[in-house]
């Protein structure tokens, strides 16, 4: 079975957030980068635990530039056999789908996987995309995924509860909480990481029809007004004649 | 045109589906158009559209739309689109909207933005529009300069007004492929808003102690039509179920007011509820991080002051 990971690179959600001086790019400088969470926790290591229960191998693939490497690193310590990285930065999404559906056109791959969204611009856009692309089923907030043969079973999150649903194989899922536990990579991952192959790709041409055109700061809040434990008839006179909220 | 796909889970439609019309309508006064809906599988009765300032309202009422199937609902979407020339798309930042957007922009070779949370302005032929990045901490102006643009719009960024009158719908007939998706069964839990729509939610975090004593917290829900949420170790601990954990890693919410109860305040958690209109606060320890990004905030034993404040909420429904 041929399983291929989409991973991302976010700042943590620690990071301060800036820009730069016209406000039209994110900026690096001193920011902690990390694997996308959903990517990570939840899509890879479902990913590999199918792998390690019914052979096959787990490849990889990230849009970004050489310093993506340590991610990419991670990514093959967790349990991931070899990766791809395309060589440009993720302009967008739009951009990063196109570069990822060039690459799996051919590659015939069983499952794509991808996390439900990136924490940095919450679009959740990019697996929908590459599923048009190869005009795939696309299996979005999967929670709980099992194969038998080229079944797979899913449970999918929708808003107030959930779908089950069976599809076949070739498809693209997302993956939200509860597809798998978190896996910290041991010493012996990360030793056969540094030698796993690492294939780098260039980018094909792609003008996407969105850009972002400035970034702003959210007006800071004017402060937490303090109530009285006793004065509850104050906090909700407050809530609906000041706030008008109830 | 402006077409909006309204979306009718097993035949009704949710509040998402009037926040779209709503913003369509206001999206084709600004490009001079009209706004014409699009409804999916069986449905109640989508005439309602229509006031809330749809055209012209359009049902395919093919039973293989009954269950939501990414492809299926694109090419629906796509073809009503290329019928009906729509220069702008627009569909809920639900599930289902997140999960077609994309493939629509792809199909369009068109622009995109997912997650708006304001109509847009003209910048000559394009559309400026915002939404909010890394995880609430700040705001992108996005440029769409397709020949089509798809518009995902977030919960609860504008209200729905029902500015019209009912319209008769139209059945409109297309020929789909047939799914490869297999629905076997769909578990809802009905009677309750679910948090993405929610516009109150009572949330509590690990101060609670013990999951016997959530009581509290659901009389006060239950006063205010809320929706419960709560943090992240709670639900890992199955103090509460997985789908009311919010926050960076759970699911993100901009309720108009989101009461947190005994919860610190981790910058995890607030990336998932700090947009939300009004915060409030219920913490004993003043240093609480949270206090920071509250508006109305109480420092003291939430035991004492829930109860209070439910009692409070009670006296003023009762008056008003
Ligand atoms: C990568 C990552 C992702 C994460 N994602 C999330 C996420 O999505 N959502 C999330 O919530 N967390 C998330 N977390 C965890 C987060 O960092 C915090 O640990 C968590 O939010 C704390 O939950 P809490 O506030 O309920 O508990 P605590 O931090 O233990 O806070 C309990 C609070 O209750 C107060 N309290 C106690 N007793 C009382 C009382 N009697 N009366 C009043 N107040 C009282 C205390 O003063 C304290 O402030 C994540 C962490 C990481 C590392």
């Amino acid at each position: 079975m041929k399983l291929l990971v989409c991973i991302s690179q976010t700042p943590d959600t620690t990071a301060k957030i800036s820009f730069n001086a016209d406000n039209t790019e994110f900026n690096n400088a001193g920011v902690q980068f990390i694997m996308n969470p959903y990517d990570e926790w939840y899509a890879l290591v479902r990913a590999c635990e199918l792998k390690e229960a019914l052979g096959g191998t787990v490849t990889v693939i990230n849009v970004g530039p050489a310093t993506n490497e340590t991610t990419i690193r991670k990514a093959l310590a967790i349990g991931a056999d070899d990766a791809v990285r395309i060589d440009s930065d993720p302009k967008s999404a739009g951009f990063v789908a196109k570069q990822i559906a060039e690459y799996a056109k051919n590659a015939q791959f069983d499952l794509i996987f991808f996390g439900k969204e990136t924490i940095d611009y919450n679009g959740s856009e990019v697996g929908a995309m590459v599923a048009e692309y190869l005009d795939l089923p696309f299996v979005s907030y999967a929670s709980k995924l099992d194969l038998n043969g080229t079944v797979a079973t899913l449970e999918r999150d929708i808003e107030g509860g959930v779908e089950v649903l069976e599809v076949d194989l070739p498809f693209v899922l997302s993956a939200a909480k509860g597809m798998a536990e978190q896996r910290i990579p041991n010493m012996r991952g990360i030793m056969t990481a540094r030698t796993k192959p690492l294939t780098e790709i260039p980018a094909v041409a792609f003008d996407g029809f969105e850009k972002v055109s400035q970034f702003t700061l959210p007006p800071a809040k004017a402060g937490v007004k303090l109530i009285d434990p006793n004065e509850m008839v104050e906090l909700v006179r407050l809530l609906h004649e000041e706030a008008k909220v109830i | 045109m402006v077409l909006v796909f309204a979306e009718s889970p097993r035949g009704h439609f949710k509040k998402s589906a009037f926040e779209a019309v709503t913003y369509g309508k206001k999206v084709a006064e600004l490009l001079g158009t009209d706004c014409v809906a699009l409804t999916l599988g069986p449905v109640d009765d989508a005439s309602v559209l229509g006031t809330y300032g749809a055209k012209r309202v359009l049902n395919l009422p093919d039973a293989s739309l009954t269950h939501f199937d990414s492809q299926l609902y694109t090419q629906a979407i796509a073809d009503a689109s290329k019928q009906l020339g729509a220069q702008v798309v627009i569909l809920g930042h639900t599930t289902t909207g997140k999960s077609v957007a994309g493939r629509l922009a792809v199909r369009f070779q068109g622009g995109l933005i997912s997650g708006a949370t304001g109509l847009p302005v003209l910048a000559g032929k394009n559309l400026l529009v915002e939404k909010t990045v890394f995880s609430g901490k700040a705001v992108a102006q996005y440029e769409l300069s397709g020949a089509v643009n798809v518009i995902s719009l977030m919960g609860n960024a504008v209200k729905p007004e029902q500015t019209g009158s009912a319209v008769a719908p139209e059945t409109l007939t297309l020929a789909l492929n047939a799914s490869k998706i297999r629905v076997k069964e769909v578990k809802t839990q009905e009677g309750t808003v679910p948090l993405p729509e929610a516009e109150i939610v009572v949330s509590a975090g690990r101060g609670m102690k013990d999951p016997g004593n959530w009581g509290i917290v659901e009389d006060l829900a239950t006063t205010l039509g809320a929706t419960t949420a709560c943090s992240r170790p709670v639900a890992d601990s199955h103090w509460r179920p997985h789908h009311e954990h919010v926050g960076q890693t759970g699911i993100a919410i901009r309720p108009n007011l989101y009461i947190a109860i005994g919860i610190s305040g981790a910058i995890q958690h607030l990336a998932g509820v700090n947009n939300s209109k009004v915060i409030v606060v219920i913490n004993k320890d003043p240093e609480a991080p949270f206090f920071k990004a509250a508006d109305y905030g109480v420092v003291g034993d939430l035991f004492e002051i829930v109860p209070r404040l439910n009692e409070a909420f009670k006296q003023f429904k009762a008056a008003n």
